[in-house]
């Protein structure tokens, strides 16, 4: 690794001049709050294979991943602070709260330095924010619900992390999606904390107080859970909405074969942090016209082609799309307007 | 007479040795907060010179003046052999009202505040009164305050009221603001504490009960002033941490909880025995943050190896504090 640096330094000081991207001497760190399930693995490992290139291809002279030990706010503030005296040129972050971090993220860019958020993002408007359209995902789930359940019925709401933009986005997503289709009715809302074995304890005491329900509506990673709390209870296997997780649509796959069970899955895809990256070298190669919102698709897969990606997700990953540069590209032409 | 002063000599030989044994190391404890404190800075210093610099130091240490309130506020239940498990979402809760009804509508705020303060000093009078653990009681509390915090801000935001941005943010001449800070707050503490008659009754009321009782002090009132302290230095650890982040977020204090903790035992303090120090905490606290996160990201660990480095820094430094406490035994 060491060696790796001190190549690519004495490659950055060679290039200048030639005919070389101009960030190869530039430095950039990523900043996560959060390791600890499959969607943050499979962000990291998708984060580590594009940089681990971009490094060995001289577009950028370091890349580093700093991963704080606990979820918390002031940790992840000290620890952009220090990137900042680390002299960094560009700091990407999956923030642990949008408004909390501010202050530092402020510091940052006072610094000279260039931020660009994502997933969970910042909102100070010095920075950039890589944004999935959650509100979206959480309408299109009623409509894809609507679907399955032409004649409407009664729906179970799990919802994530309290407290978190990303949840509180889902779920107005979701109110949306029944404001217009009045034939829904949620009739219970549990806590899922975006993790099977949490959502399948809440969805398990909820179940006996609840009426007959056709359909789940989720934020991914807790539909596996949910499906194993009603088999459980030996309650009728409504309508889950899917979040791309390989044990989701395992469930899904095997459900389909057996008596064609349908439904929908989407979620964010990890790696979106690819993305983030390639906004971060654009921004220091020098281009001005990149808008800092940025809005890209969130993956979604249906009952035609979740079959053929499932075998390429890892055993307990999530599905996600690692962004080449000239994707990176066009994902920014397209937020040109 | 000369029998009696040989008589008295052998005696008293063989004792003062041990006596000096034990004032070294109890002389070691109190300098080794400092020490550590050194050790971090060196290292950071070896590691990332530029950081040892008034902007460096800004920037690594404006986090820790949270920390050391919460410390400060953590060693006062401490000193009256209690623990405090709701410090933590405590901080967090006064960062939501920070960020919202002290901005918005400042009396309220205020009254919010000093009646969390009074909520504080109730706990203590429970406690005392029915001899109930405060494990248990501040367990339960930290889930109460969770739960307001999320009422108060069910989704992050707010914003800090401007003078405490400017307070937080302001920059003296060649003394950075944290250090002054810090200094501010262990000199203030530990003249209250430490060398004051009623401080000395505070302390008391952890180290011997019994004592005091007879002496016809109360137990209840000692015990309501330290939760009353605690709640206090809390409602200033959180607004400290607004000022800072600018914004809040009702998990934002989570953490707070066992870093107050592992702060006052690395300070020198004691769980039991009313055995505390402020200006152990304030340095316990920041050694704390010095070797969490700036340690860390100046080491360059591999990501996947990160936070089991965090946690091995925290046992390698409160390891040393044990050692020394045992050999004072």
């Amino acid at each position: 690794m060491k060696k790796l640096l001190v190549l690519s330094a004495l490659a950055a000081m060679l290039a200048s001049g030639t005919a070389l991207a101009d960030t190869s001497g530039k430095k950039i760190a990523f900043s996560n709050n959060y390791a600890g399930n499959s969607w943050r693995q499979a962000m990291l490992d998708s984060y580590g294979i594009v940089t681990k290139k971009a490094v060995e291809d001289k577009i950028v002279a370091a890349a580093d991943i700093f991963t704080t030990a606990d979820k918390e706010v002031p940790t992840q503030a000290a620890q952009v602070q220090n990137l900042i005296l680390q002299g960094y040129d560009a700091i990407v972050i999956n923030a642990a709260s949008p408004d909390a971090l501010n202050g530092a993220i402020k510091q940052a860019c006072d610094a000279g330095i260039v931020v660009v958020s994502f997933d969970g993002i910042v909102t100070e408007p010095c920075a950039y924010r890589v944004v999935v359209d959650f509100k979206d995902m959480g309408k299109q789930e009623v409509e894809q619900m609507a679907k399955f359940q032409p004649k409407g019925g009664n729906l179970l709401e799990i919802r994530g992390l309290a407290g978190t933009s990303i949840d509180d986005a889902i779920h107005a997503g979701i109110l949306e999606g029944v404001a217009a289709h009045p034939e829904f009715k949620i009739v219970g809302s549990v806590t899922g904390d975006w993790d099977q074995t949490t959502a399948q304890k809440a969805v398990a005491t909820i179940l006996p107080s609840l009426p007959d329900v056709v359909g789940i509506v989720d934020q991914g990673g807790d539909g596996y859970g949910a499906a194993q709390a009603f088999a459980a209870a030996g309650k009728p296997r409504p309508t889950i909405i899917m979040g791309n997780r390989q044990d989701e649509l395992k469930w899904w796959k095997e459900q389909k074969d057996k008596d064609g069970y349908q439904t929908w899955s989407a979620s964010i895809a990890p790696g979106v942090s690819t993305l983030a990256f390639w906004v971060a070298q654009q921004v220091l190669d020098g281009r001005k016209d990149i808008p800092h919102d940025l809005l890209v698709p969130y993956l979604a897969f249906t009952q035609d082609d979740f079959e053929a990606a499932l075998p390429k997700i890892k055993e307990g990953g999530v599905a996600t799309h690692e962004y080449t540069q000239e994707e990176a590209i066009a994902a920014i032409k397209t937020n040109i307007k | 007479m000369r029998p009696e002063m040989t008589a008295i000599t052998p005696g008293t030989a063989p004792r003062s040795s041990p006596r000096g044994n034990a004032a070294r190391a109890r002389m070691l404890r109190s300098l080794l907060p400092a020490l550590s404190l050194a050790l971090v800075l060196i290292a950071i210093a070896w590691l990332n010179p530029r950081a040892i610099s008034y902007f460096g130091f800004n920037l690594m240490l404006n986090l820790a003046i949270p920390i050391a309130l919460a410390t400060i506020a953590q060693m006062f239940v401490i000193a009256g052999n209690e623990l405090d498990l709701s410090i933590g979402t405590f901080v967090g809760f006064v960062g939501c009202v920070t960020a919202t009804w002290l901005r918005d509508a400042p009396l309220i705020g205020v009254l919010v505040l000093l009646g969390s303060i009074g909520v504080y000093a109730l706990l203590g009078a429970l406690i005392h009164l029915r001899n109930l653990p405060s494990i248990v009681v501040t367990l339960g509390m930290s889930f109460v305050w969770q739960g307001l915090a999320i009422l108060v801000l069910p989704k992050p935001g707010g914003k800090a009221p401007d003078w405490l941005l400017s307070i937080m943010s302001f920059k003296p001449p060649y003394i950075p603001f944290p250090i002054l800070a810090a200094l501010l707050i262990a000199v203030v503490v530990h003249f209250g504490l430490m060398r004051t008659s009623y401080g000395v009754i505070l302390r008391g009321s952890g180290g011997n009960a019994a004592a005091l009782r007879r002496a016809g002090w109360s137990l209840l009132r000692a015990k309501i002033a330290l939760f009353a302290l605690t709640g206090l230095f809390g409602v200033l650890s959180g607004m400290a941490l607004i000022g800072i982040t600018t914004s809040a977020d009702a998990n934002i204090g989570n953490g707070y909880t066992l870093l107050s903790i592992a702060g006052v035992i690395l300070g020198g303090g004691e769980f039991v025995g009313g055995r505390v120090s402020p200006i152990g905490a304030v340095l316990g606290a920041l050694t704390l943050a010095l070797a969490a996160s700036p340690l860390l990201t100046f080491m360059h660990i591999p990501p996947d190896w990160q936070v089991a480095a965090n946690g091995a820094i925290l046992i390698i430094v409160l390891a040393a504090r044990v050692l020394i406490s045992r050999r004072e035994r």
